[in-house]
């Protein structure tokens, strides 16, 4: 079971049963959808951006312990952020999930280095952060991990 | 009656370990393992037989040739056709539902006609209705389903089954909810309103008795991968006097009787359907499967696949929060289920490490899954080679994800 120790961490399993920021947020003013074709999985993104922060964040959707606690960490991450850093938190992120190298001071972000060694779950882990990148981008167009090469 | 123990002797796939345990494989309504014939016979073929079929001359070609058409009248013979000649070889069952559609479809369907499907059909024998529907102006209309039991409602086939209806096309065998649907007598009542039936065979071929006359149905598509034969190869079987008057599906050599610059004429059925080089290797191995699942007897293949799952029902009924799909008895070689605390990914990944391979999943049932609220299952499904161990070794499995996740 070491690898899906590694997987499944405590990080992720808490936050696949006590997701945060989970629901619609009524005073969005930014809302982005996500889709795994592969697995059907769904994910909501809603956003307040004020000014060029997000100055309030929420999810909601379906799937498996992955995509729902990495979309339930990424609200936690995401709150106070202007894009560009959002972009770099994203970028640090898919360098986890994709090489399992997580530097210390990226936090519970690291949670999810378990995922590299099962390829199949990356889309997963991604699915709400690409959301998220759509909704600030304004991309009206629903976020699929199938345009993405992870 | 077959010793079932020595039939997995006969599967070299399945003597292997994952993750340090023994293969315990489950996943054969996705693709089933291949018997050691027919790994070998492809090897055989490509060694001693190989040339290009029809036409050829020479001593390869001859005998690849009578291989290839052997092939056909065996499976006519495997699910009663009235002749050879009625069997198109296809990719699989997904090509095959795809010629209906882009041939007989396509020349007799117009505005103001339906296509009647079902509930629970996978995505390949819905979509190509759906594109046919967009090219002829045909409306879809559907036959629901009974919630989580998975039974076509008939109480409602009067009302969808009208004379507006050109074809009728549904699952011998539901692939999410193992439901195995009354063929004949749905071919009956389409037979009534003049409607033409296409049956999805995908799930039945390998698993029970096929006969396409005694259905009563126009077209029965199927798959051989699912059936202990290769990829790649599945057939299309057509009554003789609608493929007579159907078009071509593809054009191209072989299916030809005279080309000339601006027009040509086409060969009758199969050749008309078949045009470039047939996958004629692939297609002898499907000769070679139905010699095995009937040297086993499709009846008792039915009956052994039918009383693992319904073992396999009872056993995962007793797993806390467990919600079963499907028929609560009669159903066919596959159980499927889903928890509310535990997503079918995390099970199937989990399940894995114990050498356990499930499919998790919409299963191509997208429509199904949402009306069932639903966004996917887990399924377990099962074959000539699977056991009763093999199902305590997935209870088990289940009770050590189900406690991991509970946090216990």
């Amino acid at each position: 079971m070491s690898d899906l120790s590694d997987l499944y961490q405590q990080v992720i399993l808490d936050h696949n049963r006590r997701p945060r920021n989970r629901g619609k947020l009524p005073t969005a003013n930014r809302v982005a959808h996500g889709d795994n074709p592969t697995c059907g999985d769904q994910c909501n993104v809603y956003l307040r951006v004020d000014g060029d922060k997000i100055a309030e964040i929420s999810f909601d959707g379906s799937g498996c312990a992955i995509s729902q606690a990495s979309a339930s960490l990424m609200t936690t991450q995401l709150k106070g952020r202007t894009a560009p850093e959002a972009q770099k938190l994203y970028d640090e992120f898919h360098h986890i999930v994709t090489t399992g190298e997580a530097p210390e001071e990226i936090s519970d972000l690291a949670a999810f280095a378990g995922v590299h060694a099962f390829p199949a779950r990356i889309k997963c882990a991604t699915l709400g952060w690409h959301a998220a990148l759509n909704a600030l981008k304004g991309d009206a167009a629903p976020a699929t991990t199938e345009s993405h090469n992870d | 009656m077959p010793d079932w123990k020595k039939v997995r002797d006969d599967f070299p796939a399945l003597h292997q370990q994952v993750n340090g345990k023994p293969l315990v494989y489950l996943d054969n309504a996705a693709t089933t393992q291949r018997p050691r014939i027919v790994i070998d016979a492809l090897s055989r073929f490509y060694e001693r037989d190989n040339a290009n079929v029809h036409r050829g001359l020479h001593a390869l070609s001859m005998r690849a040739t009578d291989a290839f058409e052997g092939a056909r009248a065996r499976v006519a013979k495997f699910i009663n056709a009235a002749a050879p000649e009625e069997i198109i070889f296809t990719r699989g069952t997904t090509e095959s539902i795809n010629l209906v559609a882009n041939t007989w479809a396509v020349a007799n369907l117009k505005k103001g006609d339906v296509i009647l499907l079902t509930e629970m059909e996978h995505h390949s024998n819905l979509v190509p209705w759906q594109l046919a529907a967009q090219r002829t102006g045909a409306q879809l209309r559907y036959l629901p389903v009974t919630g989580d039991e998975g039974l076509l409602d008939l109480s409602q086939l009067d009302r969808v089954l009208t004379p507006e209806v050109k074809l009728f096309a549904f699952t011998h065998m539901s692939n999410t909810l193992g439901t195995i649907n009354p063929a004949a007598e749905l071919c009956a009542r389409a037979k009534k309103v003049g409607a033409v039936t296409v049956i999805d065979g995908a799930q039945s071929i390998g698993h029970m008795p096929v006969d396409v006359r005694a259905l009563g149905c126009d077209f029965y598509a199927f798959s051989g991968h699912k059936m202990g034969a290769s990829t790649g190869i599945g057939a299309l079987y057509g009554r003789r006097a609608l493929l007579d008057a159907m078009p071509p599906y593809q054009g191209g050599g072989g299916m030809i009787t005279n080309v000339e610059f601006f027009e040509s004429r086409w060969k009758p059925s199969p050749e008309r359907f078949e045009a470039g080089t047939p996958n004629f290797a692939d297609a002898v191995t499907l000769g070679l499967a139905c010699d095995y699942l009937d040297g086993l007897g499709r009846a008792e293949i039915a009956r052994h696949d039918g009383q693992l799952a319904q073992l396999a029902y009872e056993k995962l009924s007793t797993l806390p929060g467990i919600r079963l799909l499907g028929p609560k008895s009669g159903r066919g070689g596959l159980v499927s289920f889903a928890f509310n605390e535990v997503h079918a990914h995390d099970i199937v990944t989990f399940a894995d490490e114990d050498g356990i391979a499930l499919r998790g999943g919409h299963h191509c049932n997208q429509p199904l899954m949402r009306k069932l609220g639903l966004t996917g299952t887990t399924r377990a499904s099962f074959y000539v080679y699977n056991t009763e161990a093999e199902i305590d070794a997935l209870v088990a499995s289940l009770r050590r994800i189900l406690k991991f996740f509970s946090g216990n």
